[in-house]
């Protein structure tokens, strides 16, 4: 059983839990950029927690399937078309043999997450199918007229994650919030940061008042996580998405939760972000 | 004497000193096993400790550490690799200019250091090697296109590119040491702590 991708939008690319465990040897964790609507496609459909799915941008994912099977949409309002059909998001879809499944553009949210019960045969490359950014690492980036092999995963139950809630990100000050001068802290606490278009998986670039250092010099380079909001010299937050680097060169001021880091991963460019101490 | 900063809800980041207590509780970190401990990232001071918070939490994982007792850091029980170089690179002669010795000099210093892989983090298989004795300036316009296995030296540090990449550091040489092999159970030839000679061969 397989599915062939007709067409693939701006960015389409396979992603999973990511490869945790390699970053001694300099390897990214990589992995879905929003895990909870990543969770929620494979729980709709039955996989096990962490099986492989497309992570599709901004729309524009048609495939076809060459047998029938159990699909679902998550993460953004982008409606799911099957055989011309939308279908309601959030949602188990059953789609027969040679049946096109389009995922339209949404108006709201940037990345859909499309999971396929049995999940995808493609090698796992250190311990995951994603595949990372910035290093390259995992299956190449699905094109027009390939052929992904579909299963077999044994279907499994269990509960589908809630949705996540609006409102402020929730963020856990420091390691490095002492960097930064008592009115940065509390600039980056109430302002509004915009999200440029130089956004991407591997960080959220944001546009917004600057957050000056409270010293001078240099912060050796450190290892950096999901959700880390660092602060270069010139005072603009990059927000480090999935794909970020092993280690990181400047302060961070502060780090997303997790759940924050979810929502993040949904904001285009334009969106306004504020953040709020957890 | 190691402090924790707070990094998120799924890592700690542990601050020590120096490099060498960095690479000494890295070592004990990960000789410990802790549950629910995912990844470890040593760095220049710090080891950003990474966790599953569906099986521990960062204060579980503090205090946890906190109870490490790191002993020196042993370079020898981290393994040794020996990397053959043909001195041939195109910064040599400017290197030699810039600390005022001969091209043989340089070589007889890069091979007669004892380089300790401190910490990776630029690229898969990267690592930078601490140990010698002299200092660097990084070019003043960095190459779009260094090939794989060009030998280099930046400030204190020397390194090895494991894949055709742009960069700034002045290049000595080259070696057909594969520094990164996916089909390697461990694909990194250098990890943080591993002893690093460098043995100069014909071309």
């Amino acid at each position: 059983m397989s599915l062939r991708i007709l067409r693939t939008g701006p960015l389409v690319v396979l992603k999973d839990a990511g490869r945790p465990g390699h970053a001694h040897q300099g390897v990214p964790p990589s992995g879905a950029v929003d895990r909870g609507a990543f969770a929620r496609a494979n729980a709709l459909v039955g996989n096990p927690p962490g099986t492989a799915v497309l992570e599709c941008t901004l729309g524009g994912l048609r495939v076809s399937f060459d047998e029938p099977t159990t699909i679902a949409l998550t993460g953004t309002d982008a409606a799911l078309i099957v055989g011309g059909t939308p279908i309601a998001l959030e949602t188990a879809t059953e789609v027969h043999a040679g049946a096109t499944v389009t995922v339209s553009m949404p108006k709201r949210g940037l990345r859909s997450y499309l999971a396929v019960r049995g999940g995808f045969g493609v090698p796992e490359v250190l311990g995951s199918r994603s595949t990372d950014r910035i290093a390259g690492i995992g299956p190449a980036k699905p094109a027009a007229g390939d052929v992904l092999p579909i299963g077999p995963l044994e279907a499994v139950t269990s509960p589908v994650p809630a949705l996540p809630a609006d409102g402020p990100l929730e963020v856990d000050l420091g390691p490095r919030d002492d960097w930064f001068t008592a009115a940065a802290v509390k600039t980056f606490l109430s302002a509004a940061f915009t999200v440029t278009p130089a956004s991407d998986s591997v960080g959220l670039r944001l546009d917004g008042p600057a957050l000056p250092w409270a010293r001078t010099g240099e912060l050796p380079s450190e290892g950096v996580v999901r959700g880390a909001v660092q602060v270069p010299p010139d005072g603009k937050p990059i927000v480090f998405q999935a794909d970020h680097p092993v280690t990181g060169g400047y302060p961070v001021i502060a780090v997303l939760t997790p759940e924050a880091a979810d929502r993040a991963a949904q904001a285009r460019p334009g969106a306004t972000l504020r953040f709020v101490a957890g | 004497m190691t402090r924790f900063l707070r990094c998120g809800r799924e890592a700690v980041l542990a601050e020590v000193d120096d490099l060498e207590a960095a690479l000494a509780l890295y070592a004990a970190v990960r000789a410990a096993g802790l549950p629910g401990v995912v990844d470890l990232v040593p760095a220049a001071r710090t080891v950003l400790i990474r966790l599953d918070p569906g099986v521990t939490s960062p204060e579980a994982v503090r205090s946890a550490v906190a109870g490490l007792e790191p002993g020196s850091f042993s370079r020898v029980a981290a393994g040794t690799v020996e990397i053959p170089v043909v001195y041939d690179g195109p910064d040599l002669a400017g290197v030699a200019g810039h600390l005022g010795v001969s091209v043989d000099e340089v070589v007889a210093r890069h091979t007669g250091t004892q380089w300790t892989m401190a910490f990776g983090g630029f690229a898969p298989g990267f690592g930078y090697l601490v140990g010698g004795e002299w200092d660097v300036p990084r070019r003043e316009s960095p190459r779009t296109r260094i090939p794989a296995g060009s030998v280099g030296l930046a400030g204190r540090f020397s390194g090895v590119y494991p894949h055709d990449s742009p960069g700034g550091w002045q290049l000595i040489g080259r070696t057909t040491a594969v520094l990164w092999d996916l089909d390697r159970s461990e694909p990194a030839l250098l990890v943080p702590g591993m002893r690093v000679i460098f043995k100069a061969v014909a071309r």
